[in-house]
């Protein structure tokens, strides 16, 4: 914050800029114009606000509260330091402001707590988040980091998202209804936040500002959801293909007249061919030959590559997939069968059969053995994709048999679900393959379309 | 007439008076929507009710609905407008012989030959509307382009007629189910509306307000199971219009409690594919169980 409103909230956008969100001047003027609509002393509105003009995705959205809540903190304590405010009885400051230690005991704590977070009384929570940093303060078990005190604290107090919760003390008593896991974060950030400001206020300099975590963003894990990012990126891709070479092909050659459908147009005109229907135009989509390593190294990557095979199957007809480890299998015909990721999955794992023997990949074999069996149907329109992460154990690469692979094929990509930080150290050869062909790192669904971008690139 | 809602919390008000529970975030835009005059794009899952909130809103402003349902292959010719070809055939028809080419011309390219599509009536509609364009993903990404001038300007340009300006700022609502990504420039002229699952809270009460009748503790029960159902992985989670119409089945039923039973007999009502109803039935109906003995 440099002075003024406007420069806050300016600053905010930039914020929101740096973290990827497209935050553009229409965006910031619609931003300000809803402020002038609500009453920017509430929190809530306030915020509500600028999320509807400034975070237009889900994805935005979280990003948008995250940055929210780590901006304005830190533009209020900068602004309580520079104006040397202190709070009275803030933990660890002055051991006076509260009524002595003793007196605060964890039972009755825990109760008015509860309460309060039933109620979802915030600023009571927060009261009471400040108690029991001073409570816990004083018994000498803080550890000076903040993830680990919050955690502490919140088992000190017995606080439990399970049903049941701490037994009531009283058998007659009602069960307290349990507190959901949404209750106990909102708890659980208010705890971390004034462990921050006391902190803060011990230091007097505010920790430095760190972008969000890549955390966030990489691959989520949990499939099912991450399937249907996949498969948007994916559907990109197929629209991408249908539209791409109608302005490189355009008007070179003459359109041919579809007399059928001129003939049936002229009816409306008493059998005048006012209107000449033309031949639709369709741009010749690529034949797609698909190679996923599915072995142990890329566990991880593999079920995130498998659901970019299953998304492409769903938008592409000519297309074959093979997996790999040590020799390699088509799985065509199971992606062709299956409509649900899971059977898919199930049934590669279960009979694709092909790790042999030690079940790490041998990628030589493998591309001796895809020559074989498709080199009389590569040609130069068919693109080839290669999942992997060119990790060979130590064996033969055989990137002269890539390189045959690639000459035949039109192009080549290969992707790898590795950081390109990594690419080339230990057993990774994969400057050995890249000088046939385009390689990409893809452990994001951005980088993936990235790729598709790539991908759908009218022939050079 | 039409009302002008003057703070959030008369919006938050009157969409509750017409049977909407707004959340927090949803009254607000809305506010903002009606005072800004900027579309409000809305997105979420299927069934939260993101139409019934045009619908609502239209209630409440006291403004004619103008609904365009989008599908794949929508065109201007059913969105915006179409010359009625057989009234101008007609028309040729009828004219005298002699009468001069620019005559005829001047007189079939006229309103009165136009045949008005739902953008069309928005626009030119004399009272103020709410325009509901449902489900714009499912359009193509021409159709999205060709509403920009529609959603930054309210105006529509005909070529045989020049351009029609809104003589009215009418409430645009866009609903998307989020299947595929909406152009930058499409968001950009939106106010963006996130409508999710609703706390627990929230749903009890909008589940009493649809089925009033259902007792209190069934209810929340009801609840309750729904959340711990959208916790599973399912192909489609059950949403608020779900949890409605089971409500109202038990109330049909006339159900006390929701027996490992009932649940089972009316699983139906709230998962939809086969797959699901195998997972809540061993994963839920297994917890029932041991929850109420």
């Amino acid at each position: 914050m440099t002075e003024g409103f406007p420069a806050g909230v300016v600053a905010f956008a930039e914020t929101l800029r740096a973290e990827g969100l497209a935050v553009g001047t229409s965006e910031l003027l619609d931003a300000f114009a809803a402020l002038g609509e609500v009453s920017w002393t509430e929190e809530p509105a306030f915020r509500e606000a600028l999320a509807a003009t400034l975070a237009k995705s889900p994805e935005d959205r979280r990003v948008f509260d995250l940055v929210f809540e780590r901006f304005f903190f830190r533009a209020a304590e900068e602004a309580a330091m520079r104006q040397g405010v202190r709070e009275q009885g803030a933990p660890g400051a002055d051991e006076d402001g509260i009524t002595g230690g003793e007196q605060i005991d964890y039972d009755n704590l825990r109760e008015q707590l509860l309460q309060a977070i039933r109620d979802g009384d915030e600023s009571a929570m927060r009261d009471l988040a400040r108690l029991a940093i001073a409570a816990f303060g004083r018994r000498g078990e803080g550890s000076g980091v903040l993830g680990v005190d919050v955690q502490r604290i919140r088992r000190a107090l017995g606080l439990r998202s399970e049903p049941g919760g701490p037994p009531p003390r009283d058998p007659d008593a009602p069960p307290t209804p349990a507190l959901t896991r949404d209750q106990i974060r909102r708890f659980e950030q208010l705890l971390r936040r004034e462990l921050e400001r006391a902190q803060i206020e011990r230091t007097q300099a505010l920790p430095p500002s760190r972008p969000l975590n890549e955390l966030d963003r990489a691959l989520p894990s949990g499939p099912l959801q991450d399937l249907a990012a996949v498969h948007r990126v994916v559907a990109q891709l197929k629209r991408r293909l249908a539209t791409q070479g109608h302005e490189t092909r355009g008007r070179k050659r003459h359109a041919h007249v579809d007399v059928r459908r001129t003939m049936r147009a002229s009816l409306q005109t008493g059998g005048v061919p006012v209107v000449l229907k033309y031949r639709p135009r369709r741009p010749k989509r690529p034949e797609l030959y698909v190679l996923c390593d599915v072995s142990t190294s890329v566990t991880s990557a593999s079920v995130f590559f498998l659901s970019v095979l299953h998304a492409l199957h769903d938008a592409f007809r000519k297309m074959r997939s093979f997996v790999f480890v040590e020799r390699i299998s088509e799985v065509t015909d199971v992606f062709e069968r299956e409509r649900s990721f899971k059977a898919v999955s199930d049934a590669i794992s279960k009979d694709a059969g092909v790790a042999d023997v030690s079940g790490y990949t041998d990628y030589g074999r493998v591309w001796r053995e895809f020559l074989a069996s498709v080199a009389d149907d590569l040609h130069p329109r068919a693109t080839v994709i290669v999942l992997g992460d060119a990790r060979t154990n130590g064996r033969d690469p055989r990137a002269d048999v890539f390189a045959s692979i690639a000459a035949l094929a039109g192009r080549t990509f290969w992707l790898n679900p590795e950081p390109r930080l990594y690419w080339n150290y230990g057993d990774s050869v994969i400057s050995a393959y890249e000088q046939h062909c385009e390689a990409y790192e893809c452990w994001t669904t951005r980088q993936l379309e990235d790729f598709v971008k790539a991908l759908t690139r009218p022939y050079a | 007439m039409s009302v002008e809602p003057a703070a959030v919390e008369d919006v938050a008000a009157g969409l509750r008076a017409v049977g909407y529970l707004p959340g927090e975030s949803t009254a607000l835009v809305s506010f903002l929507a009606a005072r800004l005059g900027k579309p409000i794009l809305v997105e979420g899952p299927a069934g939260v009710g993101k139409t019934e909130l045009a619908k609502a809103l239209a209630k409440y402003l006291d403004r004619r609905l103008v609904r365009l349902q989008c599908y794949e292959g929508l065109d201007e010719a059913k969105a915006l407008y179409e010359w009625n070809y057989r009234k101008q055939l007609l028309r040729i028809q009828a004219e005298a012989q002699g009468t001069g080419w620019d005559a005829v011309q001047d007189d079939i390219f006229g309103e009165e030959f136009l045949l008005e599509r739902p953008l069309m009536t928005a626009i030119a509609s004399a009272e103020p509307v709410v325009l509901l364009i449902d489900e714009i993903d499912k359009t193509d990404q021409e159709f999205e382009a060709m509403l920009l001038e529609l959603l930054s300007d309210f105006q529509i340009s005909i070529p045989e007629l020049g351009r029609i300006e809104a003589r009215t700022h009418p409430v645009v609502l866009l609903t998307s189910n989020n299947t595929r990504e909406l152009t930058e420039a499409l968001k950009r002229r939106c106010l963006y509306l996130w409508l999710d699952y609703p706390s627990s809270e929230h749903e009890l009460e909008i589940v009493r307000l649809h089925a009033p009748e259902l007792p209190q503790q069934v209810a929340e029960r009801l609840v309750e199971i729904i959340q711990m159902v959208r916790e599973l992985d399912l192909k489609k989670p059950p949403s608020i219009a779900e949890s409605i119409d089971w409500a109202r089945a038990l109330l049909l039923l006339g159900a006390e409690d929701i027996s490992p039973e009932v649940f089972r007999s009316t699983l139906s009502i709230i998962v939809k594919h086969r797959t699901d109803l195998d997972t809540v039935a061993e994963r839920v109906g297994v917890r029932l169980g041991v929850a109420s003995p």
